[in-house]
């Protein structure tokens, strides 16, 4: 049974809480304690607003062992809107609607499930940004 | 560099149902000592990337050593993804350039078939980023299909774009008895294969298979003594970038691959116009394209054109993939480093047969891992 | 049954609340009513609905009341650590043990210092829990609690809850009167022992006494708190301007709307089952929030909730001017709805997990 790997992750997976590099400023996620750009120390945190675009994506047919039950599924590298660039699932979207610059914007979803009887993880995918904002 | 090669052993790559992963790892190792004419060495460097997950067997030093009948020996098992079998060898010449060990022996195995299905797929993603790209289903595939999408999208190109490589590797595996996949390729059926992870097809993408291959070196006074042709190690360099795509500065640039050419080229004192030929990871398409562009035979987004021109071709201006590369001669994950090693090793000794670039004195391999975090260049030189 | 005064029922904090919050969620998917009867009729007889929303295969309640509360919330504009409950009523929370209800907390970022429960009582758990909330902040407790009514509902394949058996729902964050978006005046509840449906543990599907789930159930139970509740605060129907109420199909609501003398230009707006089908707890709930997007200041609304086994929630509610500046912030309970992608009954197979693989 897999528990503590994905529980310490949840501030991640569950609102993309990342860093802010205390010296050069760049945002980071995943937080990874050394800034990338500039190695000082980054450890102040950052939530992210979840806004970005489609920057390469793929969809998965030969699926790994414990997503098999969804495929085929996609997967994309998303450009935040405040700059780095995460790996994430992209959902609510048949793969023929997806195109690079596209904006998504991040939903909490089921990613994988650790058996019949493990726990349910979730975490952050992005789905194309909802346009409609105002009442009808 | 001061280190030698004086033996040569590789396997079949296939399915091989009824072979062990020691079995494997002893096949390599004995066709590399009886090719050295030797029947131990001083320290046993073993590339791996999956036993334990696949064959649920680690510790394979000690277990390749004792069944290879060298019990006692000084063993070790070396991961860096698909690396393993390249950084396996950079042990092993550590090992003699640091005058500790006489004699290395560096084998690169890979037991792919103990398992079948989804787990081996997903044993090959034990090489990404487990909690921020694997944890999303993100396969070794997907990430090739990422770098191929943004490529194609960057420098405007269709999949068929990426057909010449696939092309080059069956026709130069076609020469190779060892390989596993000895037909022609049609250009024209490139695109159409059934997609492994939308852009990467079945042509896209090199076939897991089992294998090994096996390295021996020793110092260069040493090699003078004991073979005819010893190959000399002109380069060797290890460079590493971030696992994670989405971590690199600049998705499209292999650093690490660069950075380890650069360091090699300058230790072998050559150029990129005096190597003959480049035994680079071409496991997918897109990253044969992205090595060269990295090694500085193509400008950036150029790569895919020496595919297309016919440049990589056994009379081309950079042969890539002599023998099939991971594409078709077969990519048996810790073990394709050094099957690279031993393909270039056969060019300079002029053993390469059907597959032999004419002339060759210099050659260059380079072993990715994980698309590029981990880069493990080799320059071999014909000894003078 | 005893006698009882409906005015002694009502239930009234000591400090007025309101609603600060609100937020709806509806999946992307629909199938239609007549797809599922070309599966189980041949497409002979009638259908309780045009169609019903159905989750995807990554989304489940707890996933669903996330979105939900992140509405609730952009919409209340409050830091989450103010919030001291966190409540999800559910008839299919994703585990059998361990609360929805931590796993949504700690998505808003209301961990912590706060209360979290699920709550279950068939199709009224999330206005229960709105109850809960309005008595959490109504004694002074909290300043906030989040009440969230959410469901993926399961039909036995061919009955005729398929038809209906819907994925959507709400979620309402309850704060002092002066923060609200509308105010609670009180509300009621009517709860009797009355075995019209169930799901026994174990059960992958409930089962239900057909017919008897109307009069003796439904009809008894929401007419019996809607009028029990405008009685207590000397209400007529003339005074609301919308009405809500729990929607298994389209004709029930609708019969006890026009039972009570309710006018249609009253319930059409909240009433969401024949596009969604029927959300369960989130039934009611979503109703409200159709009606919270397109309420006046002033507009009074009676909402009543109905869960089987059974009892009837029943809430009345009038709107603020705050509630102009605040429902734009979040993608309304129509956005949702039109936001559509229909579905066969295969591809409904499999994203409901029926295949057995």
């Amino acid at each position: 049974m897999e528990v503590s790997r994905h529980w310490r992750l949840q501030a991640q997976r569950y609102q993309l809480v990342g860093e802010t590099c205390d010296s050069c400023g760049v945002k980071l996620f995943p937080p990874r304690d050394v800034c990338l750009e500039c190695e000082a120390p980054a450890q102040e945190l950052y939530t992210f607003t979840g806004l970005g675009e489609i920057y390469s994506y793929t969809t998965i047919y030969d699926a790994p062992a414990g997503f098999e039950h969804n495929a085929p599924y996609m997967v994309a590298l998303i450009k935040l809107e405040e700059g780095p660039l995460v790996t994430a699932q992209l959902t609510d979207m048949d793969p023929s609607e997806a195109q690079i610059g596209m904006p998504v914007e991040m939903v909490t979803r089921k990613l994988r499930t650790d058996g019949e009887e493990g726990m349910i993880v979730y975490g952050y995918k992005f789905r194309p940004a909802v346009k409609e904002l105002t009442a009808v | 560099m001061n280190v030698s090669i004086i033996g040569l052993g590789q396997t079949e790559v296939k399915e091989m149902w009824d072979t062990s992963i020691r079995h494997l790892a002893w096949y390599a190792i004995e066709a590399a000592l009886d090719d050295a004419h030797i029947s131990k060495v001083d320290a046993l460097y073993v590339g791996n990337m999956l036993s334990g997950e696949l064959s649920q067997q680690n510790h394979l030093g000690a277990l390749v050593a004792d069944f290879a009948g060298m019990r006692g020996v000084e063993a070790v098992t070396v991961e860096a993804a698909d690396a393993s079998g390249g950084m396996a060898l950079r042990q092993a010449i550590l090992a003699v350039k640091s005058g500790l060990v006489e004699t290395a022996l560096a084998v690169g195995v890979e037991k792919m078939t103990d398992q079948t299905g989804s787990a081996v797929t997903a044993a090959m993603a034990y090489g990404l980023d487990a909690d921020y790209e694997a944890m999303q289903g993100l396969t070794l595939a997907g990430m090739g299909a990422l770098l191929m999408r943004r490529y194609m999208f960057e420098h405007g190109l269709d999949v068929a774009d990426f057909a010449g490589f696939s092309v080059n590797a069956h026709a130069n595996g076609a020469a190779n008895p060892l390989a596993m996949f000895r037909n022609r390729l049609k250009p024209e059926r490139f695109a159409s294969a059934p997609l492994v992870a939308d852009p990467v097809n079945l042509f896209d993408m090199a076939p897991a298979a089992d294998g090994a291959a096996a390295v021996i070196v020793t110092s260069r006074e040493k090699a003078m003594d004991m073979v005819p042709q010893p190959v000399e190690i002109a380069g060797s360099a290890v460079a590493t970038d971030t696992i994670a795509l989405h971590d690199r500065r600049d998705v499209l640039w292999l650093q690490a691959a660069a950075t380890s050419v650069q360091k090699a080229l300058a230790q072998a004192g050559v150029t990129t116009e005096e190597i003959d030929l480049f035994e680079l990871h071409d496991s997918f398409t897109v990253l044969a394209a992205l090595s060269l562009e990295a090694a500085g035979f193509a400008g950036r987004g150029e790569g895919w054109m020496l595919a297309r021109d016919g440049e990589i071709g056994r009379n081309g201006r950079i042969p890539i993939s002599t023998f099939g590369g991971l594409k078709a001669r077969g990519n048996p994950m810790g073990a394709t480093g050094m099957y690279q090693i031993v393909e270039v090793a056969r060019q300079l000794r002029g053993q390469a047969g059907e597959c032999q670039v004419e002339g060759a004195k210099v050659g260059m391999a380079q072993n990715l891992g994980t698309n590029g975090a981990t880069a493990v260049t080799h320059i071999l030189r014909v000894a003078e | 049954m005893n006698a009882y005064n409906p005015t002694n029922g009502l239930m009234k904090p000591d400090r007025p609340v309101g609603i600060a919050g609100y937020g709806a969620y509806v999946p992307r998917y629909r199938i239609p009513a007549a797809e599922i009867s070309r599966m189980w009729t041949g497409g002979t007889g009638g259908v309780p609905i045009k169609e019903k929303a159905v989750n995807g295969l990554d989304e489940d309640v707890a996933t669903m009341s996330i979105e939900a509360a992140r509405n609730a919330m952009i919409r209340a504009q409050i830091n989450p650590q103010e919030i001291r409950a966190v409540w999800v009523g559910s008839e299919s929370h994703p585990y059998a043990v361990k609360p929805t209800s931590t796993i949504v907390a700690e998505a808003i970022g209301a961990v912590p210092n706060t209360q979290a429960a699920d709550w279950e009582f068939a199709c009224k758990a999330g206005t229960e829990a709105m109850q809960a909330a309005i008595a959490f902040v109504g004694s002074g407790m909290a300043r906030y609690a989040l009440s969230i009514g959410m469901d993926t509902a399961q039909g036995r394949p061919g009955d005729a809850l398929e038809y209906t058996a819907a994925a959507g729902g709400a979620a309402v964050l309850i704060g002092p009167a002066d923060e609200s978006l509308a105010l609670i005046e009180g509300s009621y509840s009517f709860v009797t022992d009355t075995p019209d449906f169930w799901r026994r543990a174990h059960a992958d599907y409930p089962s239900h006494g057909d017919r008897f789930t109307g009069e003796p159930a439904y009809f008894k139970h929401v007419l019996g708190a809607a009028e029990a509740l405008m009685t207590a605060v000397n209400r007529t129907p003339a005074d609301y301007r919308w009405a809500v109420f729990h929607q298994p199909n389209a004709k029930f609501p609708e019969r006890a709307a026009q039972a009570l003398g309710f006018a249609p230009e009253q319930f059409k707006t909240g009433l969401l089952s024949p596009r969604i089908g029927n959300t369960y707890s989130g039934s009611t709930m979503i109703g409200l929030t159709a009606i919270l997007d397109v309420a006046e200041p002033g507009d009074r609304i009676l909402m009543v909730s109905y869960g089987s086994g059974a009892g009837s929630d029943a809430f009345d509610l009038q709107v603020t001017e705050r509630l102009l500046e605040a429902r734009g912030r979040a993608i309304s309970t129509e956005g949702y709805i039109a936001r559509r992608t229909e579905i066969d009954y295969a591809t409904y197979t499999r994203y409901r997990d029926k295949l057995k693989m």
